[in-house]
């Protein structure tokens, strides 16, 4: 391969996507230049279609021309290629740090989205139980971090961008689940908001709240849920 | 570092197998506890307070839970007979095909097992049993020639699937339709370090007929 062969790099992805703000913050955490391309989750471009078609959803991205897809996953690849900078997943010799980073992030893919899902799509007996069980899973990954300024202990690492996109979505989930963050988990507060001062990565990837917010109220009346 | 490995299991629980296939031919020791699901040992309650479930491997005091997450521990741990290539991108995609047989394809066969072969569960079932079709490739092994992470979080469909099957009098990993995966199934099972830890057939489908038998 020439050595001056350009990497070609494109992320599909959609802007409100805690899957796609992660992979867009190890992008930045990296500092690796990157097509993004917007994909209308209505109207699914061929190229999507094809370059994921056991899932059809982003994100995905296209290194030289060769998919990969599921975003724990892409981070996991754009650490390994791009080892020189940055390093998000603890280092290869320490296999139980990598298990723990694995195991939470894939207790936010199974536990977090769906119950945070929940929050502002169900009603009565079905919301009151998601939204205790969301409190325990923050409350949960709040024990993870002790008091570690990030979960990756001292430097930003796998799981602080595992779990650093869901905050875009804390003024949706704090409206529609009647929960006060600070009162139930101040030091994830904390630690998020310490993401958002301390890593410009973050900061120019996560949405506004009020924008992501306003973009679940138009989610309710699309699924016609009453506000 | 004495390396004392114990795994949390449960009789022939296809998740601890999967654990115990990659310990197995990685060559490793372990002494297997075994759980009873219905008065869960204050150990198990210790090392997964977060699920309280099997199986948990526990590695000099440090306990791992989840049987991915376990098998990839198990994969970074000891570096003899690797189960995913070095290559980031083999990486990628061996990691994704393991991730979607846990995502996807058993819960879409777990659904036609319970609901006894129900023709749209049997259509949902058969359209992701068709990528994995598609993704050996003619290879004896997701992994090639080898055993890899893929296999191993197959494990499921090459032992257990069969007889559910017969437990509930149906049939979805069709010959016919699936001739690669089937032949798989039995390259898989003949592997000594599966043999080792497979439980035995009649049981197997005895706990099936119990669990998801005609009422």
């Amino acid at each position: 391969m020439a050595k001056e062969e350009a990497e070609e790099l494109i992320l599909l992805d959609f802007w409100a996507s805690m899957y796609g703000m992660r992979v867009r913050i190890a992008l930045a955490e990296k500092g690796i230049p990157y097509e993004y391309r917007e994909e209308d989750l209505r109207n699914k471009t061929q190229l999507l279609l094809s370059m994921n078609p056991v899932y059809k959803r982003i994100p995905v991205l296209i290194h030289n021309g060769k998919p990969i897809c599921e975003s724990s996953i892409i981070v996991e690849y754009i650490d390994q290629v791009w080892n020189h900078k940055s390093p998000l997943f603890p280092p290869s010799g320490d296999a139980y740090a990598r298990a723990r980073a694995r195991f939470w992030a894939d207790f936010i893919d199974n536990k977090l989205y769906q119950t945070g899902r929940k929050l502002y799509t169900t009603k009565g007996e079905e919301h009151e139980a998601s939204r205790n069980e969301f409190i325990e899973c923050l409350k949960l990954l709040q024990g993870e971090l002790g008091d570690k300024p990030y979960f990756g202990g001292e430097s930003f690492g796998y799981l602080d961008v595992s779990l650093i996109p869901f905050y875009s979505w804390f003024q949706a989930y704090e409206t529609y689940g009647s929960i006060d963050f600070e009162h139930e988990c101040p030091e994830l507060i904390a630690w998020a908001k310490r993401c958002i001062r301390e890593k410009e990565s973050v900061s120019n990837t996560l949405p506004d709240l009020p924008k992501v917010f306003a973009f679940v109220q138009h989610l309710r009346k699309r699924f016609g849920i009453d506000e | 570092m004495t390396n004392e490995v114990t795994l949390h299991s449960f009789l022939g629980s296809p998740f601890s197998c999967r654990v115990k296939i990659a310990l197995n031919l990685k060559g490793i020791k372990y002494e297997v506890i075994e759980e009873n699901l219905s008065e869960k040992g204050p150990e198990l309650l210790k090392y997964n307070p977060v699920y309280k479930k099997i199986p948990v491997l526990v590695h000099d005091g440090n306990p791992v839970s989840e049987s991915l997450v376990i098998v990839e521990y198990v994969n970074d741990a000891w570096g003899q007979v690797p189960l995913l290539p070095q290559d980031a991108y083999g990486k990628a995609q061996v990691r994704f095909w393991a991730k979607f047989v846990d995502d996807k394809c058993i819960p879409a066969l777990l659904k036609v097992v319970r609901s006894h072969g129900e023709e749209q569960a049997v259509a949902e079932a058969h359209e992701q049993l068709q990528f994995l079709e598609n993704e050996l490739k003619g290879n004896k092994f997701f992994g090639g020639d080898n055993i890899n992470l893929v296999d191993i979080a197959a494990s499921y469909i090459s032992f257990w699937l069969g007889a559910a099957e017969e437990a509930v009098g149906i049939k979805v990993l069709n010959k016919d339709k699936f001739p690669k995966l089937t032949e798989w199934c039995d390259n898989y099972i003949n592997c000594q370090a599966v043999k080792d830890c497979l439980p035995t057939r009649d049981a197997t489908i005895g706990i099936y007929k119990m669990r998801f038998g005609k009422t």
